[in-house]
């Protein structure tokens, strides 16, 4: 019987983590600085002082390299889909797939269009559809992260779909329930709206060099304060929308849950952990090993946030595995829920069911094929699980997600106390060099803390690629694991050199400064 | 409005966004030609910077025509691009080291230098557009693949689409007529490219030089995409027995599809009309620098309704030559219903981008690129 090569998966994910990594270099500052150079050429629409064009020509020219290196990664992540994971683009492209082209056809002409305007209409249009332009190619950016965002919600809580025995896939069944699932829309804000920080700190990080060196002072100044005021205006919808997106992941995603907290051993009225150093000698999730070598929690906390209830039970990763807890519903209801173990049966009977119903089908035996359906219809929300041989598989890397999401939200809170200081002191920080190195260090903070928060979002979301769905093991293509590698090698490398030549153009452009703008 | 006419519909559009690309390869076909029509560094900087201005709109196709067929016929997606892995992946690097090469080329600290990322433009236009025309023959010739919906029921080899040549893809370049059509669409590309050329830069020594490769590539061209056109005809080709949807050889089945499909027919005979025409001014007129738009508009045609036999009239777009049976149709491979209703009520946003890029290309081209405005360091940002 032919088998899959397994290192096919690792590598396959390796590749999609390498690639969409590298794109996220480049996002979030295409979001923030947009709308940074948008204001910026909207008060020189308004009051026609040059100083502000020349403002907004500088920082455009930041944005068109960092804009072109993340068009060229999106790219490779579009396809990827289909080249890496053939399985998947079959099994849930009816759904996926519709999000992709909308994004093409709503969102990335309407950049890619507005962006050439923006860059060298200045003397070909007039002021008004200039600014139009920067506008527009801001407001394209971040429709294309919507729609974006929206499939990758979907692949974190599946909605609006109902698996097709016939076809032998997903289907989607309510478009509006895709775009407009709560998980959607708070993943959209809270990544739109972080994304703002990265921008700001970016724009400070660079102007502090400026004061530092005691040049540019009045550019840096102006620009400091419209992203601190954006960069604040990022952190505390960032915080709001991180919270409801935390909450969605609670409802949708709770081995997620469990795993940013660490916690294996569900109580009510659980505490949420502040900082905490996990316990590396903890190898199985039913041992009784103290999953924490030392923690610092707010008690009571996570109950609130996961379920708006300060009592209510937060189940551990234990909990999900073996059950034996109620479940507290929306509506107040407690129930018990499923088992894993219940579910691993369910998955395989649906497994079967569809085995025998494609075999009845060919056989043209109607009363076993309805038999068999009427059997998926009712074991299909586990068809996922049928794929699962151990049910410790659907334990996600936890030290690497529960670190991550100490990391942001801890660097966020950094960026909250940043922001507020910055409009606090307004210009003393020209005489204030440790800040103005703080400011420089910030924007790789920024960047990291962004990272993190993708970290938590998708390696929490393992071993599946749909949750509940279809584990990564059952969405890859079948291409010899070698030529994997090969495009693995080959991608680092040209990743590499890229990021290099970008912050060497952008180094260089900072240093010729906005004086050398015509 | 059935299935069929969604998924018919749905074809139509993912065949417009190929015309589209076809045409807006001028892009690729004009780095191909940037060291032979731009003899100094002044001559290609401008060549890049006109081209500059464009290279997102074939981009962004790009993308569109991938997200388009992902959204309306993910078969394909997960067979062709899961299965031919190693030709799609070159494209794909091909296109990535040209998105970075205009902006980085001219920049200072760019690691690489100028000469490197102009070497890029000029490998994107050789190889980028011979692997895709040579994949794209393979809508025509066939592939070695397998589909089963079942596996996925194997709990030890779950993937639905399985390549059967160990080459994955890489043996599409044995055939002689997918090379054919590869060669083809390389030489358009630079034919287009020139009369791009002609239209969009004043600059006597790039307009007689880009005139010449007109002529230099329309001849290669017609004799490679004649070729191919006519094999094609005359060659088997994959049909579909409507009833019950088994695929099999039938002589002369593109032949008559055109047949069949008189529109489709006449479209293809306007399209090369129109394409000879805009050759013919870019190569005889030495004045008129309107060969693109005659040329541009016939290549849309022309590919149009190649793509457009292929899909339909009960033929498979996307042949498997290992199983007949596992060839992809517009009806076997498409979206469900649903999920090409809701995308066509999202099509009808296009005629609205269509309009905004034409009135922004306008506004752009009025005044066309000289030397003067290259020496504008604004200006000339690529």
């Amino acid at each position: 019987m032919e088998t899959l090569d397994l290192s096919v998966i690792d590598w396959s994910r390796a590749q999609f983590a390498l690639t969409a990594m590298d794109h996220w270099i480049f996002v979030p500052l295409t979001l923030s600085l947009g709308f940074i150079m948008a204001i910026m050429e909207t008060i020189y629409y308004r009051t026609g002082k040059a100083e502000w064009k020349t403002m907004t020509k500088f920082w455009m020219r930041l944005f068109a390299t960092n804009f072109a290196l993340g068009v060229a990664g999106g790219l490779i992540l579009e396809f990827q889909f289909g080249t890496n994971w053939s399985n998947y683009s079959w099994l849930v492209g009816d759904i996926f797939g519709a999000p992709l082209a909308i994004e093409g056809i709503m969102a990335f002409f309407l950049e890619s269009t507005f962006f050439v305007v923006m860059f060298f209409g200045w003397n070909k249009v007039g002021k008004r559809f200039h600014l139009a332009a920067t506008w527009l190619t801001w407001f394209g950016a971040t429709l294309s992260a919507l729609w974006i965002l929206v499939a990758n919600a979907w692949m974190q809580y599946p909605t609006g779909t109902a698996f097709n025995v016939d076809t032998v896939r997903s289907e989607m069944t309510d478009f509006w329930a895709v775009l407009f699932s709560p998980m959607a829309m708070s993943k959209f804000f809270h990544t739109v709206t972080s994304s703002w920080i990265v921008g700001s700190a970016f724009v400070i990080g660079v102007c502090a060099w400026y004061l530092l060196k005691k040049r540019n002072i009045e550019f840096a100044h102006k620009s400091i304060k419209i992203a601190a005021v954006f960069g604040l205006a990022g952190i505390l919808l960032a915080m709001f929308t991180g919270d409801s997106s935390a909450y969605q992941v609670a409802q949708k995603q709770p081995m997620k849950l469990a795993a940013m907290e660490g916690l294996y051993n569900g109580h009510n009225g659980e505490g949420l952990v502040a900082v905490g150093i996990l316990n590396p000698s903890k190898k199985v999730y039913n041992d009784s090993t103290d999953a924490f070598l030392f923690k610092i929690t707010i008690p009571k906390t996570l109950s609130y946030l996961s379920y708006r209830d300060f009592n209510a039970f937060v189940p551990g990763v234990k909990d999900i595995l073996d059950g034996g807890y109620l479940e507290t519903k929306a509506d107040g209801q407690a129930v018990k829920p499923i088992t894993t173990d219940e579910k691993i049966v369910f998955g395989q009977m649906a497994q079967s069911a569809l085995q025998n119903f494609k075999k009845a089908q060919r056989d043209k035996n109607d009363s076993l094929m309805t038999v068999n359906k009427a059997v998926f219809a009712a074991t299909s929300p586990y068809y996922g699980y049928g794929f699962v041989k151990d049910k410790k598989q659907l334990i996600p890397n936890v030290a690497l997600t529960f670190y991550s999401f100490r990391f942001m939200i801890i660097f966020g809170g950094f960026f909250l106390l940043y922001f507020i200081f910055l409009l606090i002191i307004r210009r003393k920080i020209e005489n204030m060099k440790w800040l103005q190195y703080i400011a420089m260090w910030s924007i790789p903070l920024a960047y990291l803390t962004s990272f993190s928060g993708w970290i938590v979002a998708e390696v929490g979301r393992q071993p599946w690629a749909i949750q509940d769905l279809l584990p990564t093991f059952a969405a890859v293509s079948k291409v010899p694991v070698g030529s994997i590698q090969t495009t693995f090698a080959i991608f680092v490398v040209i990743f590499i050199i890229l990021f290099i030549a970008m912050v060497g153009v952008m180094t260089n452009e900072i240093r010729k400064g906005p004086e050398h703008i015509k | 409005m059935d299935y069929a006419f969604f998924q018919e519909y749905w074809w139509f559009l993912v065949s417009l966004l190929g015309a589209l690309l076809v045409f807006l390869f001028f892009v690729q076909g004009g780095q191909s030609l940037l060291y032979t029509i731009g003899k100094t560094e002044e001559e290609r900087t401008m060549l890049v910077n006109s081209l500059g201005r464009k290279w997102e709109y074939t981009f962004t196709t790009l993308v569109t025509f991938g997200g388009g067929f992902f959204a309306s016929f993910p078969l394909f997606y997960s067979t062709s691009f899961g299965g031919a892995y190693w030709p799609w992946m070159l494209i794909l690097l091909c296109f990535v080291m040209q998105a970075v090469s205009y902006e980085l080329r001219q920049k200072k600290g760019n690691f690489l230098g100028h000469t490197t990322y102009e070497v890029f433009l000029v490998l994107n236009g050789f190889i980028g557009l011979l692997l895709f025309g040579t994949a794209v023959g393979t809508f025509f010739t066939g592939s070695e693949f397998l589909v089963n919906k079942e596996n996925i029921t194997q709990l030890s080899m779950p993937v639905i689409s399985t390549w059967q040549n160990p080459w994955h893809g890489l043996e599409a370049a044995f055939s002689i007529r997918n090379l054919l059509l590869g060669l083809a669409i390389f030489f358009l590309a630079r034919v287009l490219g020139s009369l791009y050329f002609i239209n969009n830069i004043h600059n006597t020594n790039i307009n007689n030089r880009s005139r010449k490769q007109v002529l230099i590539n329309a001849i290669p061209f017609l004799v490679t995409f004649l070729t191919f056109f006519i094999w094609t005809l005359c060659a088997k080709g994959f049909a579909v027995k409507p009833e019950t949807g088994e695929v099999y050889m039938q002589a002369g089945k593109y032949f008559f599809n055109f047949i069949q499909m008189p529109v489709v027919g006449i479209m293809m005979l306007l399209g090369v009309v129109s394409l000879l025409y805009g050759i013919g001014v870019g190569v005889f007129s030495s004045k008129s620098t309107k060969g693109i738009w005659f040329a541009g508009l016939g290549t849309v045609l022309a590919v149009l309704s190649l793509l457009l036999i292929l899909g339909y009239n009960n033929t498979s777009f996307y042949p498997s030559v290992s199983d007949l049976q596992s060839s992809l149709t517009i009806r076997n491979s498409s979206s469900s219903l649903f999920t090409l209703k809701a995308m066509s009520i999202v099509s009808l946003f296009i005629p609205f981008v269509l309009a905004y890029i034409f009135y922004a290309w306008y506004l752009m081209d009025k005044k066309k690129i000289d030397n003067k405005e290259m020496q504008n360091e604004n200006n000339a940002q690529y």
